[in-house]
């Protein structure tokens, strides 16, 4: 067992691994939840791959700087987003797929750009994740990020919640759009945050697993949050120690004990049975 | 808040005419029943009036900025899967008030309660939404509607499917709405509930049949289609 947590003691950058996805774990929870309960899931999981253009050109232009590759794949995130909101809003079409076939441009924009840079980005270590990249302004960044995140949403939660409720309770008024745009924009920034550690193909894994697992336990908001956070943070822990233990990129790691502990949840969770006691 | 003026509206819903010339006045404070048969535009005059339809001609004076209409549709436009506590989902209705971003304070607290025992859910505040009946969640809606202080109420059927003690319950409040001098306008399908509830009464079938107060309205016309 022990042997299990040593490497965690010997190595630095699994410490900094640890604490930074503990931290986006308890970030990402509320906005999972909220993104699943807005049916959003494959929306974020668009908005995810669109990161990796934006990050390979902060690479491109500034080297390996974490808040040059941050910001690229923030602003290419945001900007497939609301390419594809416009796009479904003037041809009447259905938001997901304008969403799919944005994203796909973007990402293969992404995939060219990794090749066009004649093998300066390790393309696996930006598609998967690795523990080695976090340094301290990685680290700095998850902090920022999620402090960020829990405040914005203590000021956004209500209406959130609310919009998410009834769709068109504040349509024709700002509210609207300000409760849309700010969840997005939270959304896009843990995404960006989790790239390092978990890849942008697997980064939006610890923000859709552990709160679709909670699903499976409870119909209580606000312990669905806990409970997703908590079941994130365990994914975060078992993925890193699988992840040094078999010799595995971090994020489809962490993915894969978030998806266990999904499919555990689906077969045990007893939601049906147990929603009206907790 | 002004008498709502209909000046010749036609609308159409995507290209099919919905309302065809349409004049009239619905004034201030008043509380009219809008009947007639399907598809005879009820839903549409009220999507008009929200601002959610633009008329294709003709013009409408007097109607309230979108913040101050407060639209109960027929089918709840809730997604139940959402958790949240009849408390919390009536509470937010007054966000106009009190602002959408701000935590709940305690006279938001209190009017929220009033609301609530004023539709008999006091007992279920701490509830979440699907686990109240239909009836009840009706209940709800309309404790949350009037939590967001509207100067004009539009009300598609929202008697549809309640039993008798919801019906009297809920038309009750209306009634009390009314002498706060809100506007209100209802569709129904039942001419004895018009006729016990609202003062006057639209009949309409795409284009106004009769308008005015409620006996002389379903009088002027021997109409049986309505229910």
């Amino acid at each position: 067992m022990t042997d299990l947590f040593t490497p965690f003691s010997e190595y630095l950058f699994l410490r900094r691994a640890l604490v930074g996805s503990t931290v986006l774990a308890a970030s990402m929870a509320p906005l999972g939840t909220l993104l699943i309960l807005r049916r959003m899931s494959l929306v974020g999981d668009a908005m995810a791959h669109a990161v990796l253009p934006g990050a390979v050109a902060g690479f491109l232009l500034a080297g390996l700087s974490i808040w040059a590759m941050a910001l690229g794949g923030f602003i290419a995130a945001i900007t497939v987003a609301l390419l594809a909101t416009v796009i479904a809003q003037r041809t009447q079409e259905y938001e997901d797929s304008s969403f799919a076939a944005i994203y796909l441009i973007a990402l293969a924009i992404g995939v060219i750009g990794v090749a066009a840079s004649g093998g300066r980005v390790d393309l696996a270590h930006l598609l998967f994740g690795s523990v080695l990249a976090v340094d301290d302004q990685g680290l700095l960044l998850a902090a920022i990020v999620a402090s960020m995140t829990w405040l914005v949403l203590a000021w956004l939660y209500r209406p959130l919640v609310l919009a998410t409720l009834q769709t068109q309770f504040f349509d024709g008024t700002p509210t609207a759009t300000i409760v849309r745009v700010a969840f997005t924009v939270l959304v896009v920034m843990n995404l960006v945050a989790g790239f390092q550690i978990l890849g942008t193909l697997m980064a939006v894994g610890l923000l859709i697993l552990p709160a679709a697992a909670a699903r499976q336990w409870t119909t209580r908001l606000e312990t669905l949050i806990l409970l997703a956070a908590l079941i994130g943070i365990s994914s975060a822990l078992t993925g890193l120690i699988l992840s040094i233990q078999a010799d595995l990129p971090s994020g489809p790691a962490i993915v894969l004990c978030a998806g266990s502990a999904y499919l555990i949840s689906v077969v045990a969770g007893g939601n049906r049975k147990l929603n009206r006691r907790l | 808040m002004n008498d709502i003026t209909f000046r010749d509206v036609s609308v159409l819903r995507s290209t099919v005419l919905a309302l065809s010339h349409i004049s009239g006045v619905f004034p201030s404070g008043s509380l009219t029943a809008v009947l007639g048969p399907n598809g005879a535009g009820k839903t549409t005059l009220l999507d008009t009036l929200a601002g959610r339809l633009q008329p294709s001609s003709g013009l409408i004076d007097g109607a309230p900025s979108v913040s101050a209409i407060t639209y109960l549709h027929q089918v709840p436009q809730l997604d139940l899967r959402v958790p949240i506590t009849v408390l919390d989902f009536v509470a937010m209705g007054a966000w106009r008030v009190h602002g959408a971003f701000r935590a709940i304070d305690d006279q938001t607290l209190e009017s929220t309660r009033d609301a609530l025992r004023n539709v008999g859910l006091l007992d279920f505040q701490w509830r979440t939404l699907n686990e109240l009946s239909s009836g009840q969640l009706q209940r709800a809606r309309f404790a949350q509607l009037i939590q967001q202080q509207p100067e004009l109420i539009l009300l598609d059927e929202p008697f549809t499917a309640m039993d008798e003690e919801t019906t009297s319950t809920l038309a009750g409040l209306i009634a009390r709405w009314q002498t706060e001098s809100r506007t209100i306008i209802v569709v129904l399908h039942d001419r004895e509930l018009a006729r016990a509830l609202c003062p006057n009464t639209l009949l309409l079938d795409q284009q106004v049949i009769s308008w005015g107060p409620t006996e002389q309205s379903l009088a002027a016309h021997r109409w049986r289609h309505v229910a």
